[in-house]
């Protein structure tokens, strides 16, 4: 659920980081060890982009898991050496000296299964078929990525991480992480995160997912075999979805009711400038995006709510969890409000888990945590100090 | 080396936690009560504070903290889920009085209160000479201070009684952190207790 961070520079100028990771590499791991998904199929085998920043340390105690929201992706920190101006989209947090410390840490990014940023997904070819996955591959479910990543773990020589932290979605499985893998996970910071989406919350999803799915060039899902980019429902679906990611205030502040040309020309073509930001927003998502990640991400953030399995008591869920928690909640954000939160950390406290939390005031909606909001980072820095490698 | 509570209030409350209860601290500032009773008695707790800053102080402390507002009550925590819900110089400036000591021992067993005694000889003074008092306890100018309450031992033993609260224990300390024995709302600068909800 991530918002507008690769493009959300016209919104509000994220300050250009004093310290860097600098240039990154990108590593693809390839696992060919079948995985049984919570939906019940089966990923015969598969690819995971990652990055990593820092020196894991000899006793591989100072690892730390990036997971990424609706649409981010393994770049969280840094820069190519040929395309400079793509930046990670966590940068802010990560890197030398910033909240999450790489000359501490050694944080790895993953690029979630079923995304579209080199992991396998549903633009990428089967090998049983020679041609795309498209509509048949996979529902995805948080549980399934939080496998995924314990073997990325395996793969680097990682037993426990410090901590595994994320925000949104990505705060959705540093939780999961806790409850499925106890004892491997030290720390998790979850930040603007939900145990499980409102119907309010399945609505929006679903409106997006209507777009995509009613628009002529999805062609059910598989559009790559017919040259097509189902982008209409996509830009409608991004544009919905950025919505929700704001705040009212800051939209107001931001734009107002300002008109383009300064006058009203009784159209439909765009007046009011908070119309062009959205079209420009929804165009350049739907131009690099894919559809049906778009479509399984969303199906994911529906289907996480992991009190289930422990008849709806959070708590009892939560009981297992041998982490310490940070949680983190912002104000404006009305997409996971900080009632969500509070949820989740009394679950904890009702189970004697260790947990702070905290509710930044920040404006920016449930974009905030993608932002310089610096009571924010500053907490999450120190809690990040705080934890022993 | 054991760190020292600089506050006498605190010292006193730590004495009453026994090793192993579990403790809510409400307004917590840095946390420090709660870091010094897991360091020297083992004591599970979390604090609450309103405050972006003392969030973070007691994050640095090591200390578990809720950022949430008292004035809307203690929503969310469980019934008699903690041995002692602490409340320190923090009463007077909570708007809901009479809200607050009912959900502290709603989720608490015993509820543990310390306030600024405005009867004090030296407050009793300062008004006397036509001042709002500025003490050790009462350290703000009147145009700056954020209590909102301004009360005595008495006063607040009445409402003890009206809310339906039983005292368990009274201690009074004077502007130095020693005991007051005799005269408590003469000599008494801090006023410190125990309470546990009225029997049947």
């Amino acid at each position: 659920m991530a918002g507008f961070f690769i493009f959300g520079n016209e919104l509000i100028s994220v300050s250009t980081p004093a310290a860097s990771v600098g240039a990154v590499e990108s590593r693809r791991a390839h696992f060919d060890q079948p995985l049984l998904l919570r939906s019940g199929g089966i990923m015969p085998a598969y690819d995971l982009v990652y990055e990593t920043y820092g020196t894991l340390n000899a006793a591989g105690s100072n690892a730390v898991l990036v997971c990424h929201a609706l649409s981010g992706s393994h770049h969280v920190a840094g820069y190519y050496a040929d395309e400079p101006k793509n930046v990670g989209w966590w940068d802010n947090m990560i890197g030398p000296g910033k909240p999450i410390d790489t000359d501490r840490f050694f944080v790895v990014g993953v690029n979630n299964l079923g995304g579209c940023h080199g992991s396998t997904g549903p633009s990428s070819i089967d090998p049983a078929t020679g041609k795309p996955w498209g509509a048949r591959f996979p529902m995805m479910a948080v549980i399934d990525w939080v496998h995924t990543q314990a073997r990325l773990a395996d793969l680097l020589g990682i037993g426990a991480w410090a901590a595994v932290v994320g925000g949104s979605l990505g705060g959705m499985q540093a939780l999961r992480w806790t409850i499925t893998y106890p004892e491997r996970v030290r720390h998790a910071v979850v930040v603007a995160a939900a145990p499980f989406l409102t119907a309010q919350n399945i609505a929006f999803n679903d409106v997006a997912r209507q777009a995509i799915l009613t628009d002529p060039e999805f062609h059910g899902g598989n559009f790559y075999d017919h040259g097509a980019h189902p982008w209409r429902g996509l830009r409608l679906a991004r544009m919905l979805g950025h919505i929700t990611y704001l705040s009212v205030d800051q939209m107001a502040e931001k734009f107002g009711r300002e008109l383009r040309d300064g006058s009203l020309s009784f159209g439909y073509d765009v007046e009011f400038e908070v119309e062009s930001y959205l079209r420009y927003q929804g165009d350049k998502f739907a131009e690099f995006f894919d559809a049906n990640t778009y479509l399984l991400m969303t199906k994911a953030l529906d289907y996480f709510d992991p009190a289930r399995e422990a008849d709806g008591n959070l708590a009892a869920a939560l009981a297992k969890a041998q982490a310490a928690f940070l949680v983190v909640s912002f104000t404006t954000d009305w997409r996971f409000a900080p009632e969500r939160s509070l949820e989740i950390v009394h679950a904890l406290v009702a189970s004697g888990k260790e947990v702070s939390y905290m509710e930044s005031d920040c404006r920016y909606g449930h974009d905030s945590f993608l932002m310089d909001d610096k009571p924010y980072q500053d907490v999450v820095r120190a809690y990040m100090e705080n934890i022993v490698l | 080396m054991k760190p020292v509570l600089d506050r006498p209030d605190l010292a006193l409350i730590a004495k009453w936690i026994k090793p192993g209860e579990s403790v809510l601290d409400l307004g917590c500032g840095d946390g420090a009560l709660l870091k010094h009773l897991a360091q020297t008695r083992g004591v599970h707790g979390y604090g609450v504070d309103v405050s972006a800053d003392n969030v973070k102080a007691s994050i640095k402390n090591g200390v578990n903290v809720i950022q949430m507002d008292l004035e809307k009550g203690l929503v969310g925590f469980g019934d008699q889920a903690f041995s002692h819900v602490v409340l320190s110089r923090t009463l007077q400036t909570v708007r809901h009085t009479e809200g607050i000591l009912r959900e502290m021992l709603r989720v608490g067993k015993e509820a543990v209160v310390s306030f600024p005694n405005f009867a004090y000889w030296k407050n009793r003074v300062a008004v006397m000479d036509g001042h709002m008092p500025v003490s050790e306890d009462l350290p703000y100018a009147w145009f700056n201070t954020p209590n909102l309450r301004f009360f005595t031992i008495p006063d607040f033993e009445d409402l003890c009684a009206h809310v339906g609260v039983t005292i368990r224990e009274r201690q009074v300390l004077d502007e130095k952190g020693l005991l007051v024995t005799e005269e408590p709302n003469f000599l008494g600068s801090l006023a410190v207790y125990r309470l546990k909800r009225q029997a049947g």
